[in-house]
């Protein structure tokens, strides 16, 4: 490589006793210390190094694969064995919340916060997509942080909801639902009756003259399922009207929207999909996140 | 090269002679460093003593800290992340500790090299303990440097091969020895050893041994003072940070030149000539672990081990000359005795001054904390979704979450307060709020996690943010703690 310097001389540098290489920039030279052998040999161990791992690790792309590797190490089958290797390790504690029964859990610190920390993360893997990742809910999805709840909100209830849903298709899920109301009331009684329901919460005003019409169309039609009073049914899902919490929302236009269209989301059954000491850890998970009664 | 190498010195000796071809790596010279006795060098030994005591026997010192805690005064316990040092322990949180005694140490090396150069390198550097003890085994075996020459460049005998053999097994079980040592910092020591001897200790333990044993077996045994010169960034970052007022193992010219022997000096002084005291003996060159030649003046590869200063004082001693010919001295000394002036001697300059001053701050800091360090915490986060929850009454409701650390090696009860949000009703997850309010209570040495629900009932401001303080009071002690965070509402 340097031989392309030749024209430059190569000395002596006078006041080390070192030779110089004959490169010289603004008159700085440049001494020529030479590396250590050994450096030389630990550069090749590395190339050795290098080569070795290609034939024991997965290494060179191919077309459609990949060289695998003589070692069979693959980091996909290493996270299985660290997860299996996590299972084990959980076993005790999971087997413990297994064996107890689900009123006790939270009268037991070690065990609430077991519960709690496998809720948290069955929470955030099956549950957080509709309800949110802390459980704050969403237009159509319920905050299930509030004492508000349409199917219930005691540990019994909140497993039942979580295990066969509601209007799942399971048949020991929740069934009813808000049905439309377009083609049985006209479009002025729908406007009534949302101002009337509006009232009960305080959300809208009282003294509307649409208000009291809207009283006699909501005994006729709604009372039966949301009761005479508009507080509602966790029997038949029916939403608490006075409590001022909408799970779609309590502006008019919404309300009229509702009744005019009907609800029925759906929560699916968890009962095929999570364990029951997973369903039983996101019950408690649920009850503690504030509402649970 | 420092300044030093520009100053007026006897030319050296051009070794190896240019090469003809451009060589670019070249191997490795062998050296043989020779024995020496002297101040320095009985200094090194003890030095070698005490740090190496200390690194092989810490780990079986005890210290007694109740049931709940082991009793190894200098522990590294990963599984529960605590580190224990006699009377200190450490949580990984407070890690900032390690970074102060990092910082110090750091600064304490400058200082060192403020003082006297390199003098960490050659007295205290671990790659200088552990070389020091491998050559003492080499030198116990093999014999001292003439002998060990002899028999290097001779044919293989059986001796010799008995001897390369015992030499490197010993070299092998004292590097073994030493990665042993370090995996007892991690693990309570005396069972880890009985544990290793039957084969029941974890993988890692056999692995981290196996790794020390071959870096501690390589870098003592054979790469020695190529670490300093080639790996070890110190020399570098020194050279910069020196300055001319630093003590350096420094041959004092003047004095040695013109070189000699006895006899040539005494006839040269007879006729009034100028004589040197060197009587190139190659003394100091024969002892250096580092092969210098050192009355070449300073060079990256010395380490200041002040052993040719040993060495030449023993041939001052013996030719009746005054010791001091290879000393400690300043480059500003060596100045001042060329034109004729006394020596200077300035230990208190501005930036040993400032060395101490920042030693001393950053240590004050650090004991400061460590006295002051409360040993209970609480930490509090505020639910992210929802912010807030509208209750069917129309209360507000924020949640959070609450860390209550206690750091006491016993259990400790303590009752939780809200101050900020004078109508707000508190109340914590699975438990019950008593006659004392609501207590919650920690185990020994950890911390325990709750959530809190605070509602309020009264009317807030839109986008109102009001700061709240979670406090902890120990209902034994009294002591607290306390967590700010804000109360939100729509
Ligand atoms: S040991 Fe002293 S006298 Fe001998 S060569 Fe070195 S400097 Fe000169
Ligand atoms: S020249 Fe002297 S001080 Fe420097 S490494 Fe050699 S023996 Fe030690």
């Amino acid at each position: 490589m340097s031989t392309a310097h030749d024209s430059h001389d190569k000395g002596v540098d006078a006041a080390t006793g070192t030779p110089t290489t004959g490169h010289e920039w603004d008159g700085i030279q440049e001494l020529n210390n030479p590396l250590p052998r050994w450096w030389l040999w630990t550069f090749y161990a590395t190339i050795l190094w290098a080569i070795g791992y290609w034939v024991v690790y997965p290494a060179w792309p191919l077309v459609s694969s990949f060289t695998p590797g003589l070692s069979g190490w693959h980091s996909r089958s290493a996270v299985v064995e660290q997860l299996a290797d996590l299972q084990k390790l959980r076993a005790v504690s999971s087997a413990k919340l297994a064996n107890v029964p689900l009123d006790e859990i939270e009268k037991n610190p070690e065990l609430l916060n077991l519960a709690r920390a496998e809720g948290r993360v069955a929470f955030a893997d099956n549950c957080a997509p509709c309800h949110g990742a802390g459980g704050g809910g969403a237009k159509g999805f319920p905050n299930l942080n509030d004492d508000d709840w349409l199917w219930g909100g005691t540990l019994e209830q909140i497993s039942a909801t979580i295990t066969h849903g509601a209007r799942s298709g399971d048949d020991e899920g929740h069934q009813g639902n808000m049905m439309a109301f377009g083609p049985i009331l006209t479009k002025a009684e729908i406007s009534d009756v949302a101002d009337y329901v509006r009232s009960l919460s305080g959300t809208g005003p009282k003294d509307l003259p649409s208000v009291q019409k809207g009283a006699a169309v909501f005994a006729a039609n709604c009372a039966a399922c949301h009761g005479e009073d508009g507080k509602g049914n966790q029997e038949l899902g029916s939403k608490n009207l006075t409590d001022g919490i909408w799970l779609y929302g309590g502006d008019k236009a919404t309300i009229v929207q509702t009744i005019t269209n009907g609800r029925g989301g759906v929560m699916p059954a968890w009962t095929s999909r999570l364990s029951p000491t997973t369903i039983k850890a996101l019950t408690v998970y649920v009850h503690t996140l504030g509402g649970g009664q | 090269m420092t300044a030093a190498a520009l100053k007026p010195q006897p030319p050296r000796k051009t070794e190896p002679a240019a090469p003809a071809e451009e060589v670019l790596y070249a191997a490795r010279r062998a050296i043989y460093p020779q024995s020496v006795h002297g101040r320095l060098r009985t200094t090194k030994w003890v030095l070698l003593a005490i740090t190496l005591g200390i690194y092989y026997f810490l780990p079986f010192v005890r210290w007694d800290r109740g049931p709940d805690a082991p009793n190894q005064a200098v522990l590294i316990d990963f599984p529960t992340r605590r580190f224990y040092f006699f009377f200190i322990e450490i949580w990984p949180q407070e890690f900032y500790y390690l970074a102060g005694l990092l910082i110090l140490a750091a600064l304490i090396l400058f200082l060192m090299n403020a003082v006297a150069g390199r003098v960490w390198c050659g007295y205290l550097c671990p790659q200088t303990v552990w070389t020091d003890l491998f050559l003492a085994v080499e030198r116990l075996i093999e014999g001292d440097r003439r002998e060990h020459m002899l028999a290097d460049a001779g044919p293989w005998t059986l001796e010799k091969v008995a001897h390369k053999t015992l030499k490197h097994s010993v070299w092998l079980l004292l590097a073994w020895w030493t990665g042993g040592a370090w995996v007892l910092y991690f693990a309570d020591a005396p069972s880890l050893v009985w544990d290793l001897a039957t084969f029941q200790a974890p993988t890692v333990a056999y692995a981290s041994i196996a790794v020390l044993t071959f870096t501690t077996y390589t870098l003592a045994g054979h790469m020695r003072e190529q670490v300093c010169t080639y790996m070890c960034p110190w020399p570098r970052i020194q050279a910069a940070l020196t300055d001319e007022y630093a003590l350096n193992v420094t041959y004092l010219y003047d004095r040695g030149e013109p070189r000699g022997s006895v006899k040539k000096a005494a006839v040269a002084r007879a006729a009034g000539e100028k004589a040197g005291d060197c009587i190139d003996c190659n003394q100091c060159v024969n002892v250096c672990p580092t092969g210098v030649d050192i009355r070449h003046g300073m060079q990256l590869e010395c380490i200041q081990c002040g052993l040719c200063i040993d060495a030449c004082n023993n041939v001052m001693d013996k030719i009746s000359r005054p010791r001091g010919l290879i000393a400690y001295e300043s480059e500003k000394n060596l100045e001042a005795r060329a034109a004729g002036l006394p020596p200077v001697r300035r230990i208190v300059r501005p930036r040993t001054v400032l060395y101490t001053a920042l030693i001393a701050l950053v240590g004050g800091i650090m004991i400061y904390s460590l006295a002051d360090r409360s040993t209970e915490g609480l930490a509090a986060i505020h639910d992210r979704n929802p912010v807030f929850v509208r209750l069917s009454d129309g209360a507000l409701r924020n949640a959070y979450t609450v860390r209550l650390i206690n750091k006491k090696l016993e259990p400790r009860r303590f009752v939780l307060t809200l101050d900020g949000l004078p109508d707000a009703r508190i109340a914590v997850v699975g438990t019950e709020s008593g006659p004392e309010g609501d207590v919650l209570t920690v185990g020994p040495d950890q911390t325990l996690e709750a959530r809190v629900l605070v509602t309020h009932a009264g009317k807030l401001d839109a986008g109102a943010s009001i700061p709240v303080f979670f406090r902890i009071r120990d209902l034994t002690s009294g002591e607290t703690a306390i967590a700010k965070d804000h109360f939100i509402g729509p």
